[in-house]
């Protein structure tokens, strides 16, 4: 394999990785972690101007460039959220300098498996990365080792096994309708050969492996109600790790499940998989809308609110169209940017106040303007208030609908109000009124939580046109 | 000769799905366990003769992956961990034996059902594989919902994936089977180390780790 930009996003975290797992002390692991980060993201930068040919393994097209992009850059943020917020763990003890090792070396191997599952050509080898996803988030989430860690840790891999082992008959079964038609070995496993030639697959079969992926991979995007792992795993872990996962692992599971839906769009035989997408998506608002009311814990209501989100990316793609499939492409974008964004705030405040219960929150703004305003800030732009990114996305998905099928609409609104009234609720008692709780003093880096609210309110106010005619074009071949 | 193997792999497999409901009642742990290994044993034999019957060599690695990690280390593992943790008395159950049982003949009856009625195309032997295939996995599933024990849990995913491994081999000429095997034994030892590591009793609710050290008086 000659050295590419596609082999370079994937060899460089797992270098690093190698390298993390040997090297000790934290003030050059940190620094490491971020730098292979940034490494990442720039070669990743450079397959937007060139891109190499498609292999038997990798490829990479308009679609998966703008989901790579987007990982290495949140991966990069979070490294850099990552260096302040485990120094501040090692300081008061929760973690051991062992664990470090283990932990950043970790990071860089999650790295490396989202950017395999993101570039691979087979669905076989997309399967084995999002596996290896799976692994290491189980292995950071139970990181902590105290009784509530290891258990989110096991409902995780319980769960997530599951969900991956349906994933994978799925995945045989595609590889069982596309024998006949393509021949036996690798190539009836190739994306870019299944799209071409998947006009000729056996629809009844292809029907049937469309619903074990969907209901394996929409475990790990945590759609309702498979989503039993998600509010766990997203609390109990080091939140670098909720940021990411939020952020991006959720994402990587939904390109997968695009991937297959692409499929099938080009049998005219099948189901058509955007109802069911539909049907998933609005449980999942609407049920975690109601779900963010009664949360103590600000990460895992922040976890709740994930779920609602990727709801609307999947009705939105469910919905179908370009209109639809662009204002699904924007909001996932938007919310990676805007969620990690609000994990690395949560996560300072949570070491600033020792605990992650909402009721011994308060008055932030008052005792931690940066870090209360930012949470202010994150969470105007997650529940979705003009001028803000998300605004722009959940107005085009809302309007797309209404002119279509106005119900469903509806129901839609109603799900996105119930939430963002039940975020107002908490963010005013953690953020506003008499400072409550313990108040230690923040050591936070801003920068990473600023940059992406920036990214988030320009792409609100102004997006770039290169940008729209990117995401128009992607949006066209998700058909 | 067409007709001879054919049987043998229906047979084989046939063999697969009766241990699967072997499984389904038993309760006790270590009963559960020599039950698996066989189980697995089916499994490795299975693999094997499709590897035959295919002319396809690499099959048999993963026939030996599932007969000495499988069959062998994994069970072994297992009930040393049982004897540890002092649980080899009893598995608490969700739901009555009568009542697993009749769910999982409605399982295998939906299998049979829906792999029949898509599979109408291919060829016999795949068509026949696919469906015990899935009814061994909707078995390790129902399995896995109807125990609390951690151990038991992740016996019921093992035999989920080994029907899993039998849908992989079925289907003729599938690239990265023996990848895919590799991949799903690294995430069972994770598992078993897991419970080894971090002493989990029970499921979500009672994840026991303090009471266990008090009980073994010492902490490392």
């Amino acid at each position: 394999m000659s050295l590419d930009a596609v082999t370079g996003v994937l060899a460089i975290p797992a270098l690093a990785a190698v390298l993390l797992a040997l090297l000790p002390g934290y003030w050059l692991t940190a620094r490491l972690n971020v730098l292979a980060a940034l490494a990442t993201f720039l070669v990743a930068l450079s397959l937007f101007f060139s891109r190499p040919p498609p292999g038997a393994y990798l490829h990479i097209d308009d679609l998966n460039n703008v989901f790579i992009v987007l990982t290495t850059f949140v991966g990069l943020t979070s490294s850099l959220f990552s260096a302040s917020y485990i120094g501040h763990e090692l300081e008061n003890g929760r973690l051991t300098p062992t664990f470090l090792r283990f932990y950043h070396a970790m990071y860089q191997i999650l790295m490396f498996a989202m950017n395999l599952a993101l570039v691979a050509n087979n669905i076989g080898l997309m399967w084995v990365a999002i596996e290896l996803a799976t692994l290491t988030t189980v292995l950071m989430v139970g990181i902590y080792r105290t009784h509530e860690a290891l258990e989110a840790a096991w409902k995780y891999f319980i769960l997530g096994s599951v969900g991956i082992a349906l994933a994978l008959f799925g995945t045989i079964l595609v590889y069982m309708a596309a024998r006949p038609v393509i021949g036996e070995g690798l190539d009836a496993m190739v994306w870019t050969t299944l799209v071409t030639r998947a006009a000729e697959f056996d629809p009844a079969l292809l029907n049937v492996a469309f619903v074990f992926l969907l209901l394996g991979y929409g475990t790990k995007v945590g759609l309702a109600p498979l989503h039993a792992w998600l509010p766990d795993a997203h609390a109990e872990g080091p939140t670098p790790i909720s940021a990411v996962l939020s952020g991006l692992l959720l994402n990587v599971a939904l390109y997968a499940l695009l991937r297959f839906k692409m499929l099938l769009a080009v049998n005219p035989n099948v189901i058509a998989p955007g109802p069911l997408l539909v049907t998933m998506g609005l449980i999942s608002v609407v049920f975690a809308a109601f779900m963010l009311y009664r949360r103590r814990d600000i990460k895992r209501m922040f976890a709740y609110s994930s779920i609602e989100h990727m709801g609307i990316i999947a009705f939105a793609f469910g919905m179908g169209g370009p209109l639809a499939n662009f204002a699904g492409l924007v909001h996932m974008t938007m919310h990676s940017l805007t969620k990690s964004a609000i994990f690395f705030a949560v996560g300072h405040i949570a070491q600033v106040k020792g605990t992650q219960q909402i009721a011994q929150m308060g008055g932030l703004t008052v005792t931690n303007p940066v870090l209360g305003w930012g949470l202010v800030l994150g969470v105007v732009a997650i529940a979705g208030l003009p001028p803000l990114g998300i605004f722009m996305s959940e107005f085009l998905v809302v309007t797309s609908t209404f002119a279509r099928e106005p119900l469903l609409a509806i129901v839609l609104v109603f799900g996105i109000l119930i939430g963002v009234a039940g975020l107002f609720l908490r963010l005013n008692a953690i953020a506003f009124g008499e400072p409550r709780g313990a108040n230690a003093e923040a050591k936070a880096s801003y920068g990473p939580m600023f940059a992406h609210l920036a990214l988030v309110f320009m792409t609100g106010v102004y997006m770039p046109p290169a940008m729209v005619a990117w995401f128009q074009n992607v949006a066209k071949l998700l058909g | 000769m067409r007709g001879i193997s054919f049987d043998i792999a229906h047979m084989l497999a046939g063999t697969l799905l009766l241990l699967s409901f072997l499984q389904l009642y038993q309760d006790r742990l270590y009963a559960l366990l020599n039950v698996f290994a066989l189980h697995a044993l089916a499994l490795a034999l299975s693999v094997a003769w499709q590897a035959y019957v295919q002319d396809a060599p690499h099959l048999y690695v993963t026939a030996l992956i599932a007969l000495v990690f499988k069959a062998v280390i994994i069970p072994v593992a297992l009930h040393r961990i049982i004897v540890r943790l002092g649980i080899h008395r009893e598995i608490e159950k969700v739901v009555g034996v009568g009542t697993a049982m009749l769910v999982g003949m409605g399982l295998v009856a939906l299998s049979m059902v829906v792999m029949l009625r898509v599979t109408a195309e291919a060829d016999p032997l795949a068509r026949e594989d696919l469906a015990f295939a899935l009814s061994v996995v909707l078995l390790g599933l129902l399995m896995m919902v109807t125990r609390r024990n951690a151990v038991s849990q992740v016996v019921g995913f093992m035999s989920l994936e080994n029907g899993l491994v039998l849908a992989a081999t079925g289907a003729k000429g599938m690239p990265l089977v023996v990848e895919i095997s590799v991949a799903f034994s690294v995430l069972i030892a994770f598992i078993v180390i897991g419970i080894f590591l971090f002493r989990i009793r029970e499921r979500f609710d009672t994840v026991d780790v303090h009471a266990l050290d008090t009980r073994r008086g010492e902490r490392q």
